[in-house]
């Protein structure tokens, strides 16, 4: 009995130091959204399980949804700090200065911030080369279309929208020439009666192809319900879609989180500017409709490959904005630090950025 | 059958016992929701609940949360108690960020000691001159002011959106909808080291007992009284019906406006399209949790703000998904609400009645 209590007692012990030498990394998610958005938050959720999967009891997560770009994100990343969490990620724009500002009280900590600009020695941003997605959009768009009308539902105007909005509209001429885009902005990331209205305005104007920059899905029921065609944004959102549906642009964020995580335990993480893109397999194609034409679904295979190998490159020169300016010379192809700075509409555009 | 029926006075057994009631309701329905997901309820309570005031930290960030919130509810008080049924203190509160943070962004270059004062006041200003146009609307031409003041929402946001977008953002920020972070000169003063309380909170709180001392102890806060119990008493007696208006509807503007300001000059340090989570609708929760009495508002905002920062804590501590933490939440506000039904209505039994 005595011995058996000992055994056990050692037992315990054992597991005690065995858990104890491998302490499990904590891993912290802010998500701007619910995780039920099947948009951006779902996906960044999705990678968080991505990361579970693939560590397994080696990594702890935990996240935290629906928090406001406001004076709350500084109050909830810093008790993720606060609850032992040794590395953060911050998947929204909104979260740069907040996570600035916790990572200079918790040095030990390392944080992510995604599509941010500022770093510092504890924190790395990354971003996603979504406008190669929209190329292979563009290029998709600009051969469907029967009205040589493609609608754009934009959310903000900041560099990336604006990057987008350039990429697929160069990429739809370089197969359409006479193709126009009219683009509506909702001020929204994230607002299904919006995107409706904003879809119904478009196709009410002779949009037959919508393109968005918002991660509901309501964009794609509004165009199934009037026979037009949609691309699905950030994830999968062809069942909401069956017939509309052309083929969504997924982020897919788990081995970007698996890689970071692996550094961090291993003790050779650093701050990065990164972007990652068709590459990396960090941005994917997902469910091509089977009902698209045949010559259309060979074009979307090709124009992913290029894009992927890098033989496109969507921003190389020479461009002109639409006000006659050349804003990429002949030979220059915009490096990262200059796409982030994308502040114009490439020519053909008919619109002007709200300022 | 059951009927309810109006008191003839309320009952002040019902003023002391219904939020009571309405706490036990609560944690009945907390506890099943809580056990029907798998989780320990007590933990999930404690978390909720009590985590918040649990250490200094929670404690500093729970009075930041509960700033703005207070200060738009004393104000909407005022208003609701002289029946001017004002929804706007969000477009109060983001027109006073967007004036102070104009003000703020002039003295981006700046040390002076003006520069803070300036910035507070340009933020009252934009929160009483937001609130001033409703008003006028209402006086002159008789038009909804809980329609006007919804709408002087929206256009105060989108004129937000539209100044960090255009003449307000950081010329340096590569694009992005936020200002240059503000100069220490136009920074709150912090009030401890290592926590975010801001000299907002004091004036919050001063806030709350200047509303309390003008709605009890001054001629004016009579005035107010007698005119939401009883519109055509106050008329007959002679108040001036507008001079009212005009100064609860200023009143509630200014402090929305000093908490719109004090938010961006505060805990968020600049300009951003997202200010305020909503703080002036919740305000109007608070306001009827404190039964339209500013000191019943203080309380209540630190209530509320307990139960936003449990929210989040149940996420970080327990996994508890936000649908389930917002759901626990509306019920708990619902039956605080609902039970106050209690103390100027009944239930009686008619069926006693009819047999007798």
């Amino acid at each position: 009995m005595k011995l058996k209590s000992l055994l056990v007692g050692l037992g315990l012990l054992a597991g005690a130091s065995v858990a104890q030498a491998e302490d499990p990394l904590k891993v912290g998610f802010v998500y701007v959204g619910p995780v039920g958005d099947l948009g951006w938050s779902y996906e960044h959720d999705l990678g968080r399980q991505g990361l579970e999967d693939y560590f397994g009891d080696k990594v702890e997560t935990t996240f935290v949804e629906n928090v406001p770009e406001g004076a709350d994100a500084e109050r909830v990343i810093t008790q993720l700090a606060k609850a032992g969490n040794d590395l953060i990620f911050t998947t929204s724009f909104g979260f740069m200065n907040p996570t600035i500002k916790v990572a200079k009280r918790f040095p030990k900590v390392t944080f992510e911030h995604a599509t941010g600009y500022k770093r510092s020695k504890n924190v790395g941003t990354y971003v996603l080369r979504t406008y190669e997605g929209r190329y292979v959009t563009g290029v998709t768009a600009g051969m469907m279309t029967e009205t040589d009308t493609i609608g754009y539902i934009a959310s903000f105007p900041i560099p990336e929208v604006i990057r987008d909005i350039n990429s697929t509209f160069m990429a739809a001429k370089s197969v359409n020439p006479n193709v126009k885009m009219k683009i509506v902005w909702v001020n929204s990331w994230y607002d299904p009666g919006k995107e409706t209205d904003a879809a119904n305005a478009l196709m009410d104007q002779g949009v037959d192809i919508l393109i968005q920059h918002t991660d509901s899905p309501a964009p794609l029921i509004a165009a199934e319900k009037r026979g037009m065609r949609a691309f699905g944004q950030a994830s999968d959102m062809s069942k909401f879609a069956p017939e509309a549906h052309i083929f969504s642009v997924r982020d897919n964020w788990a081995p970007y989180y698996i890689s970071i995580a692996d550094a961090v335990m291993k003790g050779t993480w650093a701050p990065k500017d990164y972007w990652g893109g068709f590459k990396e397999d960090i941005l994917t194609i997902e469910s091509v409709n089977s009902n698209l034409p045949a010559d259309v679904k060979a074009k979307i295979s090709e124009t992913y490959a290029a894009v992927k190998s890098g033989e496109i490159k969507p921003f190389t020169g020479p461009i002109k904005d639409n006000k006659g300016n050349l804003v990429v010379k002949a030979g220059h192809t915009l490096t990262d630090v200059e796409l982030a700075q994308v502040n114009w509409y490439v020519e053909g555009i008919t619109d002007e950025i709200p300022r | 059958m059951i009927r309810i029926q109006a008191r003839t006075e309320p009952s002040n057994i019902m003023k002391v016992a219904s939020p009571l009631i309405a706490i036990v309701l609560t944690l009945i329905f907390g506890s099943i929701l809580f056990s029907a997901i798998g989780k320990s309820p007590t933990q999930a309570l404690q978390v909720l609940l009590i985590a918040p005031l649990a250490d200094s930290y929670n404690i500093g960030e729970m009075l930041v949360k509960m700033g703005p919130l207070l200060l738009c509810a004393v104000g909407l008080s005022l208003c609701y108690r002289a029946n001017m049924w004002n929804i706007g203190a969000e477009g109060q509160l983001l027109a006073g960020a967007l004036g102070g943070s104009a003000v703020a962004l002039f003295f981006i270059h700046s040390e002076s000691v003006f520069a803070l004062p300036l910035t507070l006041i340009a933020g009252i200003v934009s929160g009483m001159l937001w609130a001033a146009v409703p008003t006028f609307l209402k006086l002159q031409f008789n038009s909804n002011l809980i329609l006007t003041t919804i709408m002087f929402n929206y256009i105060a946001l989108y004129l937000l959106i539209w100044a960090v977008h255009g003449p307000l953002r950081d010329p340096e920020g590569y694009g992005f909808p936020e200002s240059a972070i503000f100069a220490d000169s136009t920074l709150l003063p912090t009030l401890f080291e290592g926590s975010r309380i801001h000299l907002g909170i004091l004036f919050a709180i001063f806030a709350g007992f200047v509303g309390w001392f003008i709605l009890t102890k001054t001629h004016l806060g009579f005035q107010i009284r007698v005119f939401g119990a009883d519109e055509p008493a106050a008329r007959y007696a002679g108040f001036n019906s507008k001079k009212l208006s005009w100064f609860v509807m200023l009143f509630a503007g200014g402090l929305a406006g000093l908490a719109g300001v004090a938010e961006t000059t505060g805990p968020i340090g600049q300009l951003t399209p997202n200010i305020s989570p909503g703080y002036g609708y919740s305000a109007i929760i608070v306001a009827y949790l404190g039964r339209l009495h500013p000191i019943g508002a203080i309380v209540a905002a630190i209530f509320m703000a307990v139960l936003y920062m449990g929210g989040d804590l149940a996420q970080i501590e327990m996994g508890i998904p936000v649908a389930v933490v917002s759901m626990f939440q509306g019920v708990l506000l619902f039956f605080l609400l609902a039970c106050d039904f209690f103390i100027n209505n009944r239930f009686i039994n008619t069926n006693n009645q009819a047999t007798n």
